[in-house]
């Protein structure tokens, strides 16, 4: 038994991340090997991290937004919006600090209209962010006027490919982020706050809780962190690609999400957890490459994974489960009790 | 008198006609049945998938998982017509099944497992998807003479526009959707679900199999759209159609369903179909203006629906008729 | 009363017992054709319970329900609706997306072919709906008629498919006085008929303006059964009413109110309160007397900014003050404890001790968190002063039974050490120990000089505290009650006089 509670909040994570990536150092035994090359650190358990950068930025402001009752659709489309808005500002001469608060900006806006619309006309999330899904793609074409805008300004280059000291920069930024605001909503009481907003909004409301500025705000979270994995993308193919950049990624996120034990009916919720959600979903498609498995079985795979996480973490087959394990230190285990109360 | 519900259909409607006047009063050609024509046929697919959407939208679901389903169907088809002798009207009842199944598979966990339909589509979107991955990655051409004989049935207009077969089983499946939403059982059951499920199952209403024939109907449709979808393009491709149920989605909503379920009709979806068509058609016709605009007003034409609807739930709370229908009490 | 008729439906000894507390204890209720019978009790006497029992929502623990001379158990409440009880709650049970027609006939519609004959289900409707003494087109969404009419195409509905025993669950609470009166002139049709009816309600003039007799229940149990000819008003709320605080030891009133702290100027809401006036002093008791729905936690509400009032004047210690919402309210020293806490008051799955600092924290804002120390300070001694039974203070507060739930919500609010305490109910549903330590602790605070308003359906319990009493009616304040006015005879008296008769006086 595990005493401290974080630990043991995140120990299915961790289990299944550990079956994962000892599942790829079967079929690939190399695969903690990690090598200096050039000045950058070479290595598959490098590639997980930095490939699922994205991913892993965008599970920071959804699970916060998940456990409010809610859901961001739109993060995909404001990854492409921002990566736009920052490849255009450095297209046109602006220093790349400049492109970035200016991409940061328009991430934040977005995440704006999207709380505005769900804490003030009450609309739900679901539909609410459905329109910036749909719009977004298109805001990011009109901005790089349908070409793939792109730049050769260094600095926000190495946001996407460089190193700091031989560590990708993109893993540094998902790593120092991630962990930031789980420490910062744990540090302060906006954690517990959002936790019972997601959880009965009208006891809130009475206890005195701004639900509605709180609501805005983790909207605004989840598109700052859309802007800046918007931003890393783009930086990674030196170019915004307004069709392909951060597709479907909404769905990945929120797979990470939910692979990381947060409930799609809000509540309590673990950043941690859904981090390392997002990097089990990596480490799967990196088993998937290794294993020389045709990458076509790679969403077969996924569908699957998740279905399997989803039934297990489904009420239902809880209670089931609950019932078999009531029943199983029985001393006679074929007199299981009746699945229904029987009549009286 | 115009009842509250029906407003967001004669919104759409409204909509639609003044869109089409305004684009025949900027390009007079675009009044042609050759424009006509070819509206139906471009968004044969679409219209389909998307009378399954309403049905699962009225229900208070939805369904993530039509679009990689149709680009299953067209993959399945290419690769059958390819490595088999199968008769194609054989496969397109294999496809159908098959589909059916699929959707029906899905709706049995919606309710049985109590999870979210939007979770449980999403995992159907990517099974779907990656069974049309392995099937084949690239895109398989069908050539098959009775494709060709199916691609030559037409009804050509004076005007030199082509009314093809594709374009008709799109009216046909609206036409047989009005029917079943609106006079059979099974569609009472599926507003009935919209509005509520548990006064619904209060009221009686076989809950599961209802659920389970929605996700059914939808996974067939998008099925039919995937047959059309290869007849349209007469290939089949793994990475075609993606994000279709996003724009089917926009064309039930923009036809006035409500998204939280209960409100709507199929005919609406039929022209918010027809409007988000318009709305390409024009960006064609015009030359200048780029692809791009067509999500953006798409986006912004969902917006306006939904405070239209908003609205309107606003106001029917607001102000109910007064219990003037009673005869004077003894 | 002796009656030879074979009844309708007899409920004998039903039982019911949920885990820690009996919901109903040997309950007897006999109906007969072309009787209305009301079920009076405040709310959590059983009355809720027992219906749930005969319609088979929930299963009885024990005792036997015969339905026109067979025994029944009815394991649902379609099933229940096949065997011939229908109900009717306050919340319409149908669709309000559907039309009157499709609602009437939502199941059993009536079939041409593979189709729905919806000229024949709308021309059915519309007669069936005649009967009831209404004309309205039944092809219409139901959303689009007053709750009036929904309430009788529901009741039209249940008859249709029942058709001996009709259950009203609360079906005027939100009916203004005509439409009750057109409802009502439904039921006496359907007594006409021959139908059993049930009904359930807070108003009393209803009950003795439609009823023939009245079942009384009371924590569980049936505690009278009355003749409505015969009975008085008087009868009705002392019976309803509990009394067996009747022995207690009273809290210590103190003779001179404190300074003056609160002042309410016509505090009002459309629909919700009529102007409402208070003065409240510091460490002074102020009971809200009513019965239910007379406006009680309106007015709890509308102090509190839990919802918006039209108009009125607060004026805190000389000063205006606005309150605009629940955090105007906190920010100025209110605290409100909700009288439903399930949904208005605990946050389920949040620790006790997270719910313990909710509104304090709520209070400083989300940057400056509660230290883990203090927090673990407060909890721990609003959990040793209140005694709060817990296994840990991180279990889940749901799991808390509701005495303890209602004890842990007491101590988020003392947390933020209030000048203003309103309790709605803060005894409803919660055990006799419980019960008894919630009061004294009433007197406490008091003591220590806080104000507090507290809304109660016990009379005896207003008396053992409230130092004044406050009684509305039809949400209105009709009478207050000082010093030695205070006794439930005059409570009861005040809640009872019929208001026509007061204008005559």
């Amino acid at each position: 038994m595990i005493r401290n509670p974080f630990l043991r909040r995140i120990a299915p994570q961790l289990i299944i991340l550990g079956i994962v990536l000892g599942l790829n150092v079967l079929v690939f035994p190399d695969f903690f090997h990690v090598e200096m090359k050039n000045g950058r650190l070479f290595g598959n358990l490098i590639d997980v991290l930095n490939r699922g950068a994205p991913t892993a930025l965008l599970c920071v402001g959804m699970t916060l937004v998940i456990a409010t009752k809610g859901i961001d659709l739109s993060v995909g489309a404001v990854m492409a919006i921002a990566g736009a808005t920052a490849a255009s500002l450095v297209v046109d001469g602006n220093h790349w600090t400049v492109a970035v608060i200016g991409a940061l900006s328009v991430g934040a806006l977005c995440g704006m209209w999207n709380g505005f619309l769900v804490a003030f006309l009450r609309i739900q999330p679901i539909v609410a962010t459905l329109v910036l899904m749909v719009a977004g793609r298109g805001i990011a074409q009109l901005i790089t006027e349908g070409t793939i805008l792109t730049f050769l300004d260094p600095g926000l280059i190495h946001l996407g490919a460089g190193t700091v000291k031989g560590v990708p920069t993109p893993v540094l930024i998902w790593l120092t982020l991630g962990l930031f605001v789980a420490y910062f909503v744990r540090r302060t009481a906006l954690g517990m706050l959002i936790e019972a907003i997601g959880i009965n909004e009208a006891s809130s409301r009475l206890a005195g809780i701004n639900s509605r500025v709180l609501l805005v705000c983790v909207y605004v979270v989840s598109g700052i962190g859309a802007a800046i994995a918007g931003i890393i993308v783009a930086a990674d193919i030196q170019g915004a690609d307004a069709n392909n950049a951060g597709l479907w990624l909404e769905l990945d996120a929120i797979l990470a999400v939910v692979i990381g034990g947060n409930s799609l009916l809000g509540g309590r919720f673990s950043i941690v957890a859904s981090l390392l959600g997002a990097m089990i979903i990596q480490s799967v498609n990196s088993l998937i490459l290794l294993s020389g498995m045709p990458p076509e079985f790679n969403l077969i795979i996924k569908a699957l994974l998740i279905i399997a996480i989803l039934v297990i973490q489904s009420p239902k087959v809880a209670h089931l489960l609950y019932i078999l394990r009531a029943s199983a230190p029985q001393s006679h285990p074929k007199q299981l009790p009746p699945f229904k109360e029987s009549k009286r | 008198m115009i009842r509250s519900t029906h407003l967001p259909l004669i919104v759409t409607l409204a909509t639609f006609v003044l869109a089409y006047a305004l684009c025949a009063w900027q390009y007079p050609a675009m009044l042609s049945l050759r424009v006509v024509a070819n509206l139906l046929t471009d968004n044969a697919f679409l219209g389909i998938v998307a009378v399954g959407m309403t049905f699962v939208i009225l229900s208070g679901g939805i369904d993530l998982s039509v679009g990689s389903v149709i680009a299953f169907t067209g993959v399945f088809l290419a690769v059958v017509l390819r490595d088999t002798t199968m008769h194609p009207l054989m496969a397109f009842a294999l496809v159908l099944v098959i589909t059916s199944a699929f959707g029906a598979a899905m709706g049995s966990i919606i309710h049985y497992l109590e999870m979210p339909p939007f979770i449980v589509t999403l995992a159907g979107m990517f099974l779907a998807r990656g069974a049309a991955y392995v099937l084949s990655t690239d895109s398989v051409p069908i050539t098959h003479e009775f494709y060709d004989a199916l691609q030559q049935v037409y009804w050509k207009t004076a005007s030199g526009g082509r009314f093809r077969l594709i374009g008709g089983v799109m009216i046909l499946t609206f036409l047989v959707g009005i029917v079943v939403a609106h006079r059979t059982r099974f569609g009472q059951n599926v507003y009935a679900l919209g509005g509520g499920s548990a006064t619904s199952r209060l009221m009686g209403v076989p809950v599961a199999s209802t659920t389970i024939g929605i996700y059914a109907i939808s996974g067939g449709l998008a099925g039919l759209a995937g047959i059309v979808f290869s007849l349209y393009t007469s290939a089949g491709y793994s990475l075609a159609t993606v994000g279709v149920e996003l724009d089917a989605i926009a064309a039930v909503v923009i036809g006035g369903t409500l998204l939280t379920g209960g409100f709507g009709f199929i005919a609406g979806t039929f022209f918010g179909i027809l409007i988000m068509g318009l709305i390409q058609t024009y960006i064609v016709f015009d030359g200048t203006l780029s692809s791009w605009w067509t999500k953006i007003v798409i986006g912004g034409l969902l917006f306006a629906f939904i405070l239209l609807q908003k609205g309107l739930t606003w106001a029917s709370t607001a102000r109910r008729k007064a219990a003037t229908g009673f005869v004077t009490p003894s | 009363m002796t009656d030879e008729r074979r009844p309708m439906l007899q409920a004998k000894g039903i039982s019911k017992f949920f885990p820690g507390t009996v919901a109903l204890d040997n309950v007897e209720l006999t109906l007969h054709a072309g009787e209305i019978h009301a079920l009076l009790g405040e709310n959590g006497a059983g009355k809720s319970t027992l219906i749930k029992c005969l319609t088979g929502v929930y299963r009885r623990d024990g005792g036997m329900v015969v339905l026109d001379g067979t025994e029944v158990d009815p394991t649902s409440t379609h099933h229940s609706q096949t065997l011939g009880i229908g109900t009717v709650y306050q919340e319409v049970n149908l669709l309000p997306n559907l039309t009157v027609a499709e609602n009437l006939y939502l199941g059993r519609q009536p079939m041409r072919g593979p189709f729905v004959d919806r000229r024949r289900m709308n021309a059915h409707a519309r007669e069936t709906l005649r009967d009831y003494g209404i004309r309205i087109d039944p092809a219409q969404p139901l959303a689009t008629y007053s709750v009036a009419i929904q309430q009788v195409v529901a009741i039209a509905r249940a008859v249709e498919m029942s058709g001996k025993v009709l259950i009203l669950d609360e079906p005027t609470a939100s009916l203004d006085h005509d439409e009750v009166q057109l409802l009502f002139s439904v039921i006496r049709r359907l007594k006409d008929r021959g139908l059993a009816v049930v009904f359930i309600t807070h108003f009393l003039d209803q009950v003795f303006d439609i009823c023939d007799c009245a079942t009384v229940l009371r924590n569980g149990q049936v505690v009278g059964r009355l003749d409505l000819a015969t009975a008085s008003r008087n009868d009705v709320i002392s019976l309803m009413l509990g009394r067996q605080l009747a022995a207690q030891v009273r809290a210590p009133k103190p003779e001179t109110a404190g300074k003056p702290l609160l002042q309410i100027e016509g505090l009002q809401k459309t629909g919700m309160l009529g102007s409402f006036n208070l003065d409240l002093h510091e460490g002074e008791v102020i009971g809200l007397a009513g019965l239910l729905g007379s406006g009680r936690t309106e007015a709890a509400n509308l102090i509190f900014g839990a919802v918006k009032a039209d108009q009125g004047k607060l004026r805190l210690r000389g000063k205006d003050i606005q309150v605009r919402n629940p955090r105007d309210a906190v920010a100025h020293g209110f605290a409100l404890c909700p009288e439903d806490r399930k949904t208005d008051g605990i946050v389920g799955e949040l620790s006790v001790r997270d719910n313990i600092v909710l509104a304090l924290q709520a209070r400083q804002g989300w940057m400056r968190k509660v230290p883990r120390k203090k927090v673990d300070a407060i909890a721990e001694h609003y959990v040793r002063t209140l005694d709060i039974r817990l296994a840990n203070l991180d279990m889940p507060i749901r799991l808390l039974s509701g005495g303890n739930q209602q004890k842990a919500l007491l101590a988020r609010w003392l947390a933020t050490d209030p000048d203003f305490l309103i309790l709605d109910e803060p005894t409803r549903g919660i055990d006799i120990g419980a019960h008894a330590e919630i009061i004294a602790l009433i007197g406490r605070l008091q003591q220590d000089g806080m104000a507090l308003l507290v809304a109660s359906s016990e009379m005896e319990e207003l008396v053992a505290y409230a130092s004044r009493v406050i009684v509305l009616r039809d949400r209105n304040q009709v009478k207050e009650l000082t010093g030695d006015e205070i006794t439930s005879e005059n409570i009861i008296r005040a809640i009872a006089a019929d208001p026509r008769m007061e204008v005559a006086e």
